[in-house]
């Protein structure tokens, strides 16, 4: 469709596991990111949420094509981008930018201020040296530097600063798409509202449209208009913000919601928190059937266990990859895990609802 | 009494760049059982805070004065040897990375063990199932295999909970836990609040939780501190503080914090960026980043006094009372003061 920059179909990355010192076998595969598919429209904003480890930065990355996919299409506004070489490459990464998330890790140390900034425009021909001088002193007071910092280091400015380097540099070629991998999980709170409000800011201005990887649920509600929540690999619900905080479909997300730490005393003490047990399985080894079923409070043997769950409609927009999804929110563990009571008894009932 | 009572405590590093005053005049006080939460922004003090007390800072280079009562008993003047006797015993801690604070080379078990016996004379057979005992407490599953492991092949959140075991295995009375959810995932960190509550129910211990994060606080403390710029800029019950916060900088805190339970268009910043320690600016430390900054704030410092009226809550702001209660109506009708 036209309004869509980005369509991600079936994205895979498998990392080789490998034996032997010349000939290497590969013994298995750490399954980072298995078949995610979703599309970004045109201005909007997708937050991509999930634990530590279950392969939102991977999968940001095989969208850069800093990594080359396993398998899979990605198609930036309108070309698919997957199978093209480095030279073919080259005019679309004009396009798409990333932001990281290590705000003292990101910069070069040895380069000045201007030059971090300048790069891209250099790299990519544009304009002349006072040219690139003027954009990059004119980017560097869009993020809400002082234009006279041209001249300094990185090891200068404090992490929110440098965070604001990192904008300014992802925006000097004017992208269509910036990916933002945990812009802010770094920052402390006040300064991480800076720069939340300054992305919000920019993205009016020049019309982006954003990627934003994070693992802060509240921060992700702040800024997306659409969320993605990953697990172990893969896309288990997504949806529009407003459904997905209202109604979450997925025991999964539930979880995540109600672990969510709320600033108010009498919330955070009155509701009941849905805690999972354990910890996300390895990628190398993943359980069988639902991958989130070992620790989801509705597991339900004989189903949950056999059949890998799609990701399906629940609602309009709304997709979700479970086979008993939530029928209402808040729930509490009990009614959560009311469906797995009963199944025992109504198997052939259950197996046929989704 | 209070467990503990700290009082107008000082701590200044000798660094190259001159005296860095990185706890200046803090004072708050711990009741048996109870747990007060310490917030503030990287670089506020707060963790600095907690190693003066426990006696972990650098002899050389950090300067401190005030006293720190444990149980009326100073812990900042104690000689090494009755203190070490206190370490790991009553007072225990637990610090924010459990990557790096448990011994890599040593089985986990070797090191529970080793808490045990410095501290209690009891045979080894004895202090492996103390030890056990504790490790089946905090929830590792499988205790009995997992104690013969090394730190590497536990997961973050079970290496964290290996060290709230090797903080419990004593019984302390006290336990100052260094952001110890921070590094974890939120299911994680929902898991282990949920574990540190349940003991301190069990075993009785008050628990001192340092963290950046609001809603962390909001979950479980009692009392709150607000630190900002090496002080205590806001202090109160966790009811009253995020009911009725009293100052520009807790406004300010409470606002730029994206909620899951409301929506704002833009979260309310403060401008600007913490002070500096080394040389902080004169008057209210505050002033530089508040919109309400009037022309006392640059010269005065404003006492730490009671806000509201209430003995237990007390901030430190020049601000009328007038002002301050037509802001905290603001914040409790949801619109944050917005920085223009």
């Amino acid at each position: 469709m036209a309004d869509d920059l980005l369509v991600v179909e079936g994205l895979k990355k498998h990392f080789p596991v490998t034996r032997g010192i010349i000939f290497q076998r590969q013994v298995a595969a750490v399954k980072a990111v298995d078949g995610v598919s979703f599309t970004v429209k045109r201005g909007e904003t997708l937050g991509v949420v999930g634990e530590s480890g279950c392969g939102k930065s991977t999968m940001a990355r095989c969208i850069m094509r800093l990594i080359e996919p396993t398998a899979g299409s990605v198609v930036f506004d309108g070309r698919e981008i997957t199978g093209l070489s480095r030279h073919e490459l080259r005019p679309i990464r004009r396009e798409m930018m990333m932001v990281f998330q290590d705000p003292y890790a990101s910069l070069n140390p040895r380069k000045r201020v201007g030059a971090i900034v300048g790069e891209a425009l250099e790299v990519h021909k544009i304009g002349t040296a006072t040219e690139t001088k003027r954009r990059v002193q004119e980017l560097l007071e869009i993020v809400g530097l002082n234009p006279e910092h041209y001249n300094r280091f990185p090891h200068e400015f404090s992490g929110g600063q440098r965070q604001r380097i990192g904008v300014a540099r992802a925006l000097a070629i004017n992208p269509k798409l910036i990916v933002c991998d945990e812009p802010v999980s770094a920052l402390d709170v006040s300064v991480q509202a800076q720069i939340l409000n300054l992305l919000k800011d920019l993205q009016k201005e020049f019309g982006l449209t954003y990627v934003f990887i994070a693992h802060d649920l509240n921060v992700v509600r702040h800024i997306s208009d659409r969320v993605l929540v990953m697990y172990l690999g893969h896309a288990v619900e997504v949806a529009t913000r407003d459904a997905l905080y209202h109604h979450p479909r997925h025991p999964y997300t539930g979880a995540l919601l109600s672990a969510v730490p709320v600033p108010n005393p009498e919330l955070a003490r009155a509701r009941q928190q849905i805690l999972l047990e354990g910890d996300v399985p390895s990628p190398l080894n993943p359980p069988s059937g639902c991958w989130f079923h070992p620790r989801c409070p509705r597991h339900h043997p004989g189903v949950c266990d056999v059949r890998e769950p799609q990701l399906v409609a629940a609602a309009g927009d709304h997709r979700v990859a479970c086979h008993f999804p939530l029928e209402r929110w808040p729930m509490n563990a009990a009614e959560m895990a009311a469906p797995a009571a009963s199944a025992s008894t109504g198997a052939g009932t259950a197996t046929g609802a989704p | 009494m209070a467990l503990l009572d700290v009082r107008d405590l000082h701590t200044t590093f000798r660094t190259d760049d001159g005296l860095v005053k990185a706890v200046d005049g803090v004072s708050f006080t711990v009741e048996p059982g109870q747990t007060l939460g310490i917030v503030g922004e990287s670089g506020s003090g707060k963790s600095v805070t907690c190693l003066t007390i426990m006696g972990l800072n650098d002899r050389r280079s950090a300067i401190t004065s005030g006293q720190a009562l444990f149980k009326g008993a100073d812990l900042l003047a104690m000689p090494k040897n009755q203190l070490r006797a206190l370490r790991g015993n009553e007072i225990s801690m637990i610090f924010q990375d459990p990557m790096t604070s448990l011994n890599p080379v040593h089985t986990i078990g070797r090191q529970l063990v080793e808490a045990v016996h410095l501290h209690q004379d009891v045979s080894r057979s004895s202090a492996r199932s103390q030890s056990l005992d504790v490790l089946k407490a905090v929830g590792i599953p499988n205790a009995e295999r997992r104690i013969d492991d090394y730190p590497h092949q536990f997961s973050g959140g079970m290496r964290q909970r290996v060290m709230i075991a090797m903080a419990l295995i004593n019984h302390p009375d006290l336990l100052i836990a260094d952001e110890p959810t921070t590094a974890l995932d939120v299911t994680t960190q929902a898991q282990i609040l949920k574990l540190m509550d349940t003991l301190q129910k069990e075993y009785g211990s008050a628990i001192v939780m340092i963290t950046h994060d609001l809603g962390v606080v909001a979950e479980i403390a009692d009392d709150v501190v607000v630190m900002y710029g090496a002080q205590v800029v806001e202090r109160a019950t966790a009811e009253e503080l995020f009911a009725r916060p009293s100052m520009p900088y807790t406004w300010g805190l409470l606002g730029s914090l994206p909620r899951i339970d409301h929506d704002v268009e833009r979260l309310a910043q403060i401008p600007g960026t913490p002070p500096s320690l080394l040389n902080p600016p004169p008057g209210c430390r505050f002033h530089p980043r508040c919109t309400y900054a009037m022309s006392i704030c640059q010269s005065e410092q404003p006492p730490l006094a009671s806000a509201t009226g209430s003995e237990t809550h007390l901030s430190r702001c020049h601000l009328d009372p007038a002002t301050r209660l037509t802001e905290i109506k603001k914040l409790e009708s949801g619109h944050f003061a917005e920085v223009t």
